[in-house]
Parts: structure tokens; sequence; C-alpha cells
């Protein structure tokens, strides 16, 4: 039987075994700890710098130091990790549990809390304005872009 | 024939032919071609790397932006698809390649996508 | 003298998971020539150097492909560390062999089920890929991907896979195993699967040599070359033997491949006992300056990589020679006069990733 038929013992085991598939719908895939699935932030520590936006090799990061937002384009974003490691508060994290999909690309959007060191003179600027994000640049200046 | 480093030589177009034949026979089997353009220097750098077991031999050749290099593709026929990919991606002229797939190899809109056009 | 015709393959062709254009010219049933046209998923991914700074690039390099995703990303990083002068800490170097190790077990397991699927086995190609899974689930375990791992970088690696991780998974390849073996004894002795394989596309050593193949397929022609052997990452601290086949049909092919899938699972049990306790990484200061020439071995054979760097973020060009590429005008060979039926299974032989091939 063994040169014929080797594939015999097999078809008798499937027979009797259970499927090897989970009934994915009804029963829900548990990821183990490591799985990159979405990037999460800290918003507390954020402290607006700016690094992740020019790291992300797909530039799905935007932040905006004037609105004081952070987001991100699920859709964009690969999860390779850059962002996290680059991140200097490490305040970014990567999750299990991936983005959904949608009928079309939305931005996920986050309030920063972080109020920028301001020097002693104009304290009062007019929110929105250039003013604070000039003032409360970091020491590490971002490179032109090219 | 001068040695720029570890197993890569730097050999001028008189040259070609005559390694390429010397591998040939000795039965090395071509690795790959591979053009580049560096900026700074403003010419097409082709490389062809040969391996034989676990030997390894790089030879270099410096081509100027309108010179045309000689095809080797009737020595190694597998040369067809790099001296194709060479002339399609690069715009570097290749003479006389066997199997000439006239720009059909990459089947891609642009042409000579990785070279900067003048005027960029 | 027949009928000549000229016959489009593909793009579109059912055992074809990727785009690849053959024109195959007939006479009767018997193929003449074959002209390959490739460059329907062009990504340009090379040139992108000029918009990427070094570091984005892992990330660039290593979504060239989807099946040696791993390998692309070290490569790339091998070649900047030698242009850098960075020495890689022995645990970077040992996880990096195993993660190798893993991902050729997958992508030959993978290879194994469309090979199956191209000669019309439906339950061993759901076999093969059943076993695959566990390694999938076992590289998402250590890396958190299961196909793109984003775990190189310049100077070593991200994760750490700890001490128990590493015999667990041992011992899950272990229990894999002898069921590999009774899913491949099928492949290597089932009558039916012999038929389709034994004395088709028939490519000598000489003609290999020729043509410039590269890994299995040159191996499965008698020619003993892996890169594996020149001793990059951890290779060189481990024991084992170049698997060749002197059939040189695409029983070989087949052959060559069920043996690397034991010899990758011995690999990594060395390693496992082997590996030392030190850092994961070296940080890597200032820009690259020169050009450097790296050969690893892929599951589907020796990837060649040429980094030339300029002292700026921007690399002057990146070049990979990816094993698919190399081993189109060996097909091209092995596919003049075969019967046409056969035309899906010697393509298959040569485990086309064409994404990889146009990167």
């Amino acid at each position: 039987m063994g040169q014929f038929l080797p594939f015999t013992k097999q078809v008798l085991k499937n027979l009797f075994s259970a499927p090897a598939t989970t009934q994915y719908p009804f029963v829900a895939r548990e990821y183990p700890e490591r799985t990159r699935g979405h990037v999460d932030i800290d918003k507390d520590n954020c402290i607006l710098c700016g690094m992740c936006m020019r790291s992300c090799p797909p530039g799905a990061i935007n932040v905006d130091r004037a609105g004081k937002t952070w987001t991100i384009n699920r859709f964009d974003c690969v999860q390779c990790g850059y962002c996290v490691e680059k991140c200097p508060k490490k305040c970014l994290s990567i999750t299990p549990g991936y983005q959904e999909p949608g009928p079309e690309k939305v931005n996920y959007s986050v309030d920063v809390p972080y109020e920028p060191p301001k020097p002693a003179a104009k304290p009062a600027a007019p929110a929105g304005a250039a003013a604070p994000a000039q003032a409360a640049k970091p020491a590490e200046a971002p490179a032109p872009q090219a | 024939m001068q040695e720029i480093k570890k197993d890569m030589y730097l050999i001028d177009k008189a040259e070609l032919l005559q390694v390429i034949m010397e591998k040939k026979n000795a039965l090395w089997r071509l690795c790959q071609i591979c053009c580049s353009f560096p900026k700074a220097e403003n010419h097409y750098e082709v490389t062809y790397s040969f391996a034989n077991g676990y030997e390894f031999a790089n030879y270099r050749l410096i081509v100027e932006k309108d010179e045309d290099v000689p095809s080797i593709s009737r020595v190694y026929k597998s040369a067809i698809y790099y001296e194709n990919e060479m002339h399609e991606l690069w715009g570097l002229n290749v003479e006389n390649i066997k199997v000439d797939l006239h720009d059909k190899l990459y089947r891609i809109d642009v042409e000579t996508p990785f070279i900067e056009k003048e005027g960029e | 003298m027949g009928k000549r015709s000229i016959v489009p393959y593909g793009p579109q062709h059912p055992v074809l998971p990727e785009p690849i254009h053959l024109d195959l010219v007939l006479e009767d049933e018997k193929v003449l020539a074959a002209i390959p046209s490739i460059g329907f998923i062009h990504r340009g991914l090379e040139s992108l150097t000029s918009k990427k700074d070094f570091n984005e690039m892992v990330y660039v390099a290593e979504r060239i492909c989807g099946i040696c995703s791993y390998m692309h990303g070290m490569g790339y990083c091998m070649a900047l560390e030698d242009i850098m002068n960075v020495e890689v800490p022995r645990r970077a170097e040992f996880l990096r062999t195993i993660w190798c190790e893993m991902s050729r077990l997958h992508s030959h397991l993978l290879w194994l089920g469309l090979l199956a699927d191209g000669f019309g086995f439906e339950s061993l190609f759901m076999h093969s890929w059943r076993l695959r899974e566990r390694i999938l689930d076992m590289f998402e375990a250590s890396t958190g991907g299961r196909v793109i791992f984003s775990v190189n970088t310049i100077g070593g690696v991200l994760k750490d896979m700890p001490n128990d991780m590493l015999k667990d998974f041992v011992r899950q390849l272990d229990e894999m195993e002898k069921e590999i073996r009774d899913t491949t004894s099928i492949f290597l002795n089932d009558y039916t699967v012999k038929s389709r394989l034994v004395d088709v596309g028939i490519l000598t050593g000489e003609d290999a040599i020729r043509r410039g193949a590269v890994g299995p397929m040159m191996r499965a022609s008698g020619i003993n070359v892996d890169m594996r052997k020149n001793g990059y990452a951890a290779y060189n601290e481990i024991d084992f033997e170049v698997i060749t086949s002197n059939k040189c049909d695409s029983y070989a092919r087949c052959e060559v491949r069920i043996g690397e899938i034991f010899q990758s699972i011995d690999i990594i049990r060395q390693a496992v006992a082997k590996i030392p306790d030190t850092e994961i990484n070296t940080k890597v200061t200032g820009m690259p300056n020169g050009e450097s020439i790296i050969r690893v071995e892929q599951p589907r054979g020796e990837a060649f990589y040429h980094v030339r760097a300029n002292g700026t973020k921007f690399l002057d060009r990146f070049r990979v020679r990816t094993p698919t590429f190399a081993n189109i005008p060996a097909l091209t060979q092995t596919l003049q006069g075969c019967q046409y039926g056969d035309v899906p299974l010697l393509v298959l032989t040569i485990d086309p990733c064409i994404s990889c091939t146009e990167r």
C-alpha cells in the first residue's frame, strides 16, 4: 500500500478529525501580545515633536503643532513600527487589533494636551496663530523635506 | 584592468569581451549586471558579476552618458534580461542584444523611470 | 512539421499567484520557445532611495516580497552594516539565522502546496498550507507580523526571542516534523505525483550554469552551491550539508526543497542550542559612505544586494537581483521542447515570485 496509496492514511485521518480552521465570525481569533495591529498613542506624554511624522515611511502620520493634534491615517499605515522606535518620549505603541475595513479612508485624530514651554514675552498668542509653533521648536529642528 | 577593492575590478570597453570570454570558458556563471548612475559622477556604471562556486568577481565598466555598451548576450544568454532591463529602466543603449525585447520586458508607462530627466 | 501557433500564457492564469506573461510558440502540443515579459507590478522600489532615507529603506526593502520579506530586509541591513563597519552582536546573528530558516520552512511548504495545486492534488495543497500556518503563528508570536516582520534594523534586530520561546518553537517544530514527513512522503512516493514530475523539464548542470540559474533550481542539477556556506549571520557555526540532486528534472527540484525543509528544522535546533546571551543591537551613528555587495541564500536561491552610498542620508543605488529574475532564463530553457500541458507545472518549479522580480 505504501508505494501506491500513501495518501490513504491521511484520508482516513481527515475523515475523523476536527477541521483545522476556526469558525471565524463566531469564534474570534486570539492574537499574540506582540501582534502589530495598529499604532496607539498615549496622548498625555506626547510633546508634538513630529519625529513620528518625519520618520513614517508611507507618510501616514500628521502632527499639527498649532492645532495640537496628532493624526494618523490608519489605511495608509503599514504597521512597520518605525515611529514607535523613533518616538523620544516612547508615547507610541503598537498593539493588537487590526483596522476594520471601510468604504473610505478616514483619519483618526487625537487632541494632545501638551503645553509648550512658552517664552516670557508674548504669553497670549491667539489660538491657531503661527507664533507658538515658532517658539516651541525643539533642539532637533526638522531637516528640510527633500 | 585595475582592482578597486576585493573582487571588484575596473575595466574598459575594449577589455570587456575578452574578460567575458575568459569567464565563459572557465564555466563561470553570470550573477547579475547592475547599472547605476551616481549623480555626483554623472556617468553610468555597469557592474558585471560572475560567480563560480563560492568564488566571486565583479567587473565595472564606466560609460559616458550618450555612449553605448557592447552586448554580452551572445556569450551569456541570461544577459538578455539584464541588458533589456538596463535599457528600459536606465535608458542606457546596449548595442546588438541577441533578443531585443523593444521596451516590452517591463510593461510600464514611463520611459526610463530610474534616470532623472533633464529639466526636472 | 505541424502547425505553428503562438499562445499567450498569463498574466492571469489559475496556477499563477502573480502576473507574468509568456508568449509560447507551439508546434502542435509541443512548446518550441517561450518569451517572457514582466512589469505588470513594477513598483520601482529601487529608486525610492532618492526619497526615503537609508533607515526607512529597511522597511521598503522588506516589502519587496511577501514570502522572503525577512531576508530582503536582512540583506539590505547586512550591506549597510558592511559599509558602516558595524559589528552585529552574536545573539542578533543567531536570531537572524533562526528567522531565516523559519522563512525557508514556510516558503518551501507554500511552494509544495502550490505545486500540488498545479498538478491538481487539492487536498495535498490544503495539507501543506495547514502545516505552514503553524509557522506563520510562530512568526506572529515572535515578531508581531505574519508576513512582514519589521524586526531588522541596521546594527542588529529589534525584538528578542526569550529562551523559553525558542525552546517552545523547537518543541513545536519537533511535533511538526513528523507531520511534514508524512505529507512530503506523498510528494516523493505517490505514483500520480511522480508521473507529473519525473523526467519533466530537464535542466542539465551545464545549462544551469550557462543560464545563470540559482538556488534549488541549480542544486537540483547537481551543482553544489549554497550561499549559506559563505558563513553570513551565524551560519559559520552551524553544521549542515548542501542538498543536491543529480536527477535534473522537476522531481529533483521537489526533492531538494523537501530535503531543505528538514535541514532548516535541524539548523534551527542547532542555533537554539548555541545561541549566546548578548545584546541584540548596536547603536549606529553617522552616514554611510562606500559600497558593498552582499549575497544571501533565500528560499528561492541566491539574492544579490548592491548598495552604494555617498555620505548623505539618501543612497546612490540600491540594487536587488532576486532569485526569480536569475531563474527566468533557466525557465525558458526548461520550457523548450516540453508539452503544453506541463507549462504551468514548469513555471511553478522555479518557485516564481514575480513581485520580487520586478521590485
